[in-house]
């Protein structure tokens, strides 16, 4: 109903009256675009609509699906992390918000079109590529990105295929935050754990054959600057099965740095050290294997070599020791970066992000002048770090600057703007995000499951209606 | 999902509706009120900046529901909805409120506890902390976050 009224509302702006008004001096509707669905997209509209009363906000997703890492990243078996959603979607149902799925920025609409229909434009579409070891073979079949296998488990179109070879005994992950602790829960969880969640159908039948029984975790550095968080490590402890071996060498001395440490790393270095010392006593058919101070040096047959590292200053640095790790399958995780969608977007290649200072877009790098009335939030401006507390304190804060912006003037928001025509267009509504939600809903019940994720992008539109 | 997002809307509708006629009612069904008030804890949060909200919840009601119940303007409290898994209830007591505490937290929450921004020693997850009577006057400290900065 709210949609109608805008649109009824809408159409009325065109009238001749409503002209008139206007030369007279009311303020037209402050018109915001944001592209990408996910928590930052969301975030940073639900703080707009509350700000800026005379404000419409237009959500763009290149999927026809919203919730952008929320719905693809989020581990299956971690649900209550999916509890955003909610408030996500009283955002989406927010009368003076729009979202328009399954349009792509820089192939369906492009950045200059969306700057001449919107007084602002923010872009938070997220990082959806991997950073790369550069090593020689690094492209061969055994060796896949942890961000592809994340897909692949939680039905992002065109991950499906991704097809990991899962025969062999030993896997060799690469990195240590918490995208490698997920994939590594995956892999050794059993089977029955994981067939209550959203994990996709064919994953699930996938990971049944899996022959995998030993998941290497493999960091550059020590464990005072390990990566993954305490609740991630807590519960790998817990799993049924499965023991965690740590390297006792890799603790020498580590003890005696405890008091130095703040709170959060204290308790975590202690919990690992208590892990440490109670290791052994229980025997899992399967093993978890945090392997520290360890480069990545060379890919071979069925194995990756490494340089043994010292830490200076807190950098691991190669020494000439070596040492091969069994690794029928490699993932890679170290780390997402951005990709530049439309060239008019001031890209910072080299970092994989959008050039900006607090959220406001540079015209070029290298002044350091700002792009009015074009920002970043999310992964896009800051790079891939932090839960989704962090994305969601930094699009509250890349959200209120766009609203102290226009309250002062920075950009002109004196003349009406059009906004997307989504007429005769291909995009998925909110409705139509309905109707695929309530599909999945009722697709999963059937498997005991919260739902079963729609995979092909047909499939979602034509559920969708489009 | 979409039909408890608008049973806990209705309820919100509803306890809003209420507000609005307490004057009245105090007025007309004064021996009920007072049956009720008993179960009421009276609860302050304070943001970084001074501001005060005062309100309050039920015996039973965690701080989050306070929160929760009342549209209490945070934006971005309580992001899980209490299941343990955010930091963004993230509240500072006092030290002797603190110490009052009938249960000391978990390490579930102490785990979260430690990726929030701000943490003290006398930090707690508001979903974790179920009112009773003795909690009456409470005065609870949230962390400056954007509200803050945009309330200044």
């Amino acid at each position: 109903m709210g949609m109608g009224l805008l649109n009824i509302w809408r159409r009325g702006l065109y009238t001749s009256s409503a002209r008139l008004q206007m030369i007279q001096g009311a303020k037209p509707t402050k018109r915001i675009c944001i592209v990408g669905a996910g928590p930052a997209g969301f975030y940073a509209a639900q703080l707009i609509l509350k700000q800026l009363d005379d404000s419409v906000v237009d959500v763009l997703e290149k999927l026809p699906v919203p919730f952008g890492l929320v719905r693809f990243g989020v581990a299956p078996d971690h649900p209550e992390v999916k509890n955003v959603i909610n408030t996500f979607t009283k955002t989406a149902e927010h009368p003076r918000l729009r979202y328009f799925g399954n349009l792509s920025l820089g192939s369906d609409v492009s950045l200059q079109e969306l700057r001449d229909r919107y007084h602002a434009v923010l872009l938070t579409y997220g990082a959806d590529q991997d950073r790369q070891l550069e090593l020689e073979n690094e492209q061969q079949g055994n060796v896949i990105s942890a961000r592809k296998f994340v897909a692949w488990y939680n039905g992002l179109p065109g991950a499906e295929n991704l097809a990991p070879d899962l025969s062999g005994r030993d896997v060799t992950i690469v990195g240590q935050g918490n995208v490698a602790v997920d994939v590594a829960r995956m892999l050794l969880s059993p089977l029955d754990a994981l067939k209550t969640t959203d994990t996709t159908e064919y994953a699930l039948e996938a990971l049944s054959r899996s022959q995998v029984e030993r998941v290497h975790l493999v960091g550059r550095r020590g464990p005072l600057q390990a990566a993954f968080t305490i609740k991630e490590l807590r519960e790998m402890l817990k799993l049924p099965n499965v023991d965690t071996r740590w390297r006792t060498d890799d603790f020498s001395g580590i003890d005696l740095q405890l008091d130095k440490l703040q709170r959060p790393r204290k308790r975590l270095t202690e919990l690992m050290l208590k892990s440490l010392k109670e290791q052994g006593r229980s025997s899992g058919t399967k093993q978890f294997l945090p392997i520290f101070l360890r480069a990545p040096k060379a890919i071979g047959p069925g194995e990756m070599e490494f340089s043994v590292t010292e830490l200076q200053q807190e950098a691991a640095v190669a020494t000439s020791s070596t040492e091969r790790l069994p690794s029928h399958l490699i993932l890679r995780s170290i780390g997402y970066k951005s990709s530049c969608v439309d060239g008019a977007i001031n890209f910072d290649t080299r970092r994989g992000r959008v050039h900006n200072i607090d959220g406001r877009v540079l015209k070029d790098d290298a002044s350091g002048i700002v792009d009015p009335g074009l920002y970043v939030a999310g992964w896009l401006g800051t790079g891939p770090t932090g839960v989704i507390v962090t994305t969601m304190n930094g699009a509250f804060s890349v959200a209120k600057n766009i609203c102290d912006d226009i309250a002062a003037n920075v950009f002109d928001t004196s003349s009406a703007k059009p906004g997307y025509d989504a007429d005769g267009k291909p995009v998925v509504t909110w409705d139509g995000w309905r109707r695929i939600n309530d599909f999945e809903i009722e697709a999963g019940k059937a498997k005991g499951k919260p739902r079963e994720k729609i995979v092909s992008i047909n499939d979602m539109l034509r559920v969708a209606g489009v | 999902m979409l039909v408890i997002n608008t049973c806990r809307a209705a309820s919100r509708l509803a306890l809003r509706s209420l507000n609005l006629r307490s004057p009245i009612a105090t007025r007309t069904f004064s021996a009920g009120l007072a049956l009720k008030t008993k179960d009421v804890v009276n609860i302050t949060f304070v943001r970084a900046n001074g501001d005060k909200i005062k309100t309050s919840g039920k015996v039973g009601d965690s701080l989050l529901d306070v929160v929760v119940n009342n549209s209490v303007d945070l934006d971005g409290f309580g992001a899980c909805e209490g299941t343990l898994t955010c930091s963004t209830c993230h509240l500072i007591f006092k030290t002797s409120d603190f110490e009052k505490l009938p249960d000391k937290p978990g390490d579930e929450e102490l785990d979260m506890l430690d990726l929030a921004y701000e943490l003290t020693d006398t930090s707690r997850l508001g979903c974790q902390i179920i009112l009773s009577k003795d909690m009456e006057g409470l005065e609870v400290h949230v962390p400056s976050t954007i509200n803050d900065a945009r309330a200044a």
